[in-house]
């Protein structure tokens, strides 16, 4: 049983897995065009209410966890252990700065009554009541995969200290650092979607 | 019963086939024994049996659920239930068969003991995540079997539809979750194959070297990774609908039921061909095995397999032509319908002319084999009457409906399935089942399948509603046949649970292949053992060339020291 060795074949599954990924946000999309061709004013109006700066901030922040970690693998490549270790604690700090600005962005938006089902979107017109909807599943399920990839690279970093990935054997890290791309790619695509092009 | 497989080319003389040990006897990882061997491993071989436990046992549920169905529908007015236990037992059926049985089947049983076999290997690429995609599974059976309790079992139907899913007091979310859980596990079994078809055929093997029924688990892979995220997405948004209102298909807030059952059939539609293809692939094996000929058209099934895996994803909305759609769309939709009928047919055309002027050699996979093509062939035909928008909207939501779904996923993927336990059942338990009883199962089952069904083609023109709890007097006689048929073919079912048991007890053993098959699997014993080959296996140029077998059935018997 060789398979542990051949990286292609692990980065394969990896890009595969991604795939699947795609197509689950890929569905949310879907939805999102749908919605957005039936109440096109309501979107652009409730798109207004969304806090650009917050949206901007969160970018830069995942745009540059994702640097990190993708320096963290040529770290790692030249045997700089402690540099690589470095690198993904930052990741993880920023990972931990977008999710509380996203806190307070959801927080504050509670605070106003916009949350699903609330008593003060009753009488908000359906785009609104949809676009808001559409806000928190998407921006949640990529908060939870923002959780998800934070685990794993805490994994990964553990996996370095224990000499399990090394400069001769780091798919892992590779694969972990994938993962954190995708995330960072798909709040690329969730960004203009909600908070720039409206 | 030695008699009956007189006339079977082994493979004799090979003693190094027949004293090695089996993977039965050597757990894997070795540190592993007793039932850790089983619950903790991560060999393929035992994985696959793992699953075939679990999905045999909710085939029978599933089985004597439709039972019940039938039987209450047999008579006007109330027989055995009321109409809301009829409402959870359609829907428990429809979940179980499609969730737990139809789509995991093939792939997980045979697909996950035979395709590293057939590619020359001894595992699948990720076995660990194999072994995590069995727990899925069982995770996901035990949610279901939770939520037959508190609030009730669900009664939306399998399709979950909107708005009632959302408003019904049933316990809709868990068994969606369960749903959510299944298509992970499946998701991961697929990923599984498709990196080990890429990354892990022997040395040698070009990808026109594949047998076919890998080829068919590669399409379907295929479709269940790039299909099955479109429907988690959509059970989640069920389950937040009914935990926070969200509104996403609520009409009052905006939303559109209707494109809910976009999404849904986005993934159901392409889960018809996960559904099949597997089936295709198991026909595709066993034909020219008996034919004695290699396959008609090797590429052609190949091209078809992928482009039904492709043409199938772009017809979900067929399902939809009476919810509300542009004109134009319904064209289209069925305009791309008749094209995907076309490389099924492909594939029918390709095992009839095998068998044209090959020596055929009848055994009950063989003839499974043969009442597959024509229930498939029946099913597939009716399949583009519903296509067809004109008809589909008289027959639209009818008994018509339920007939043809049945003649293709249990007259095709579940008589695939039936011949694939008689062909690999000497593969995977080194014993050979009784041959004439299995002949008469198959037939029981095929002959109360057509009593079964064909009533429900004329009940459905006629105009009877599917999933109605009571009907006019009128389909009585039809639905009385129809019930009569039920029993004959669960009886015929039965018969062949309890005939391929008993050969564990009366089975003849044996240790070589018993067919003459040509692909890789047949050159390791049977059982095969914890690597799968005693010695490195030769890569045929051609996976489906007999001339070895017929030159080994030709010579004079008695030579070489064979078995018994």
């Amino acid at each position: 049983m060789n398979q542990s060795m051949d990286t292609t074949g692990s980065r394969t599954g990896m890009w595969l897995f991604l795939y699947t990924e795609i197509m689950l946000f890929g569905g949310l999309f879907v939805i999102y065009a749908a919605y957005y061709r039936m109440h096109t004013m309501d979107f652009i109006a409730s798109g207004k209410e969304l806090d650009m700066v917050m949206g901007a901030a969160n970018t830069v922040i995942l745009l540059i966890s994702s640097f990190c970690v993708a320096a963290s693998i040529t770290a790692v490549q030249q045997e700089r252990k402690k540099l690589a270790c470095t690198l993904l604690s930052i990741t993880l700090a920023l990972g931990f700065l977008f999710l509380i600005n996203k806190y307070f962005e959801w927080g504050h938006k509670f605070d106003l009554g916009i949350y699903p089902d609330s008593p003060a979107m009753e009488d908000s017109p359906h785009g609104r009541i949809l676009f808001f909807s559409l806000y928190y599943t998407i921006t949640g399920l990529h908060g939870i995969h923002i959780v998800i990839g934070m685990i794993l690279l805490s994994v990964t970093m553990l996996f370095i200290f224990m000499d399990k990935i090394r400069a001769d054997h780091f798919v892992f890290l590779e694969n972990a650092g994938l993962y954190w791309h995708l995330v960072d790619l798909i709040w690329i695509f969730i960004f203009p979607l909600f908070y720039l092009i409206l | 019963m030695p008699g009956l497989i007189e006339n079977l080319p082994t493979n004799s003389g090979d003693n190094k086939l027949e004293n090695t040990i089996s993977f039965y006897k050597t757990p894997s990882p070795a540190r592993f024994t007793g039932i850790g061997a089983w619950l903790l491993t991560t060999d393929h071989k035992r994985i696959g049996l793992m699953y075939m436990a679990a999905i045999i046992f909710w085939f029978v549920v599933a089985i004597i659920l439709g039972i019940l169905i039938r039987t209450e529908l047999m008579s006007v007015g109330t027989t055995l239930m009321e109409a809301e236990t009829y409402n959870a037992l359609f829907t428990l059926h429809g979940v179980i068969m499609i969730f737990f049985f139809v789509i995991p089947a093939i792939p997980a049983i045979f697909g996950n003991f035979l395709l590293p076999m057939q590619i020359g290997t001894d595992d699948v690429f990720f076995p660990k995540l194999n072994l995590l995609s069995w727990y899925l599974y069982m995770l996901g059976g035990v949610l279901a079997i939770f939520s037959l309790f508190a609030d009730g079992p669900p009664d939306t139907g399998w399709t979950f539809y909107v708005p009632f899913s959302v408003s019904t007091h049933t316990n809709v979310g868990l068994t969606v979750t369960a749903a959510f859980i299944l298509g992970m596990s499946s998701m991961l079994t697929g990923l599984n194959f498709i990196t080990t078809l890429h990354r892990m055929r022997m040395k040698g093997m070009g990808w026109m070297q594949i047998p076919l029924f890998s080829w068919s688990l590669y399409a379907t892979a295929w479709v269940q990774l790039l299909a099955t995220p479109v429907l988690s997405i959509t059970l989640l948004l069920i389950i937040f609908e009914r935990l926070f209102g969200s509104g996403m298909f609520d009409p009052n807030k905006g939303g559109d039921p209707v494109l809910y059952q976009h999404l849904f059939w986005m993934y159901s539609h392409p889960a018809v061909y996960i559904m099949i293809l597997p089936g295709m692939g198991v026909i595709s094996e066993i034909i020219p095995v008996f034919s004695r000929k290699s396959i008609f058209g090797y590429k052609a099934i190949v091209l078809s397999s992928m482009a039904i895996a492709v043409a199938g994803s772009l017809v979900w909305a067929h399902h939809m032509f009476t919810s509300g759609m542009s004109d134009v769309a319904v064209f289209v939709f069925s305009f791309l319908t008749f094209v995907v009928a076309i490389p099924s047919a492909i594939k029918v055309f390709s095992w009839v002319s095998t068998m044209y002027r090959g020596s055929i050699l009848m055994t009950p996979p063989l003839f499974l084999s043969l009442c597959f093509i024509y229930l498939f062939s029946i099913g597939g035909l009716t399949g583009l009457v519903l296509g067809a928008a004109g008809t589909n909207i008289q027959v639209h939501d009818t008994h018509f409906v339920v007939a043809h779904f049945h003649f293709v996923m249990f007259g095709g993927t579940g008589f695939a399935f039936f011949a694939a336990l008689h062909f690999w059942w000497p593969k995977f338990f080194g014993r050979l089942y009784h041959f004439k009883t299995a002949y008469v199962a198959a037939t029981l089952t095929t002959m109360g399948f057509m009593l079964h069904y064909i009533p429900m083609f004329v009940l459905g023109m006629q105009g009877m509603p599917r999933r109605y709890y009571d009907y006019l007097s009128q389909f009585e006689t039809g639905n009385f046949f129809a019930g009569i048929g039920a029993y004959i073919m669960a009886a015929g079912i039965f018969l062949m649970f309890i005939n391929l048991a008993l050969s564990f007890k009366n089975g003849e053993k044996i240790s070589q292949d018993p067919w003459g098959g040509s692909t890789l699997e047949w050159q390791s014993p049977c059982p095969p053992p914890l690597h799968n080959f005693v010695a490195p296996p030769t890569a045929p140029g051609y996976p489906y060339d007999f001339k070895a077998v017929i030159q080994k059935a030709n010579e004079p018997k008695g030579t070489g020291g064979g078995p018994s």
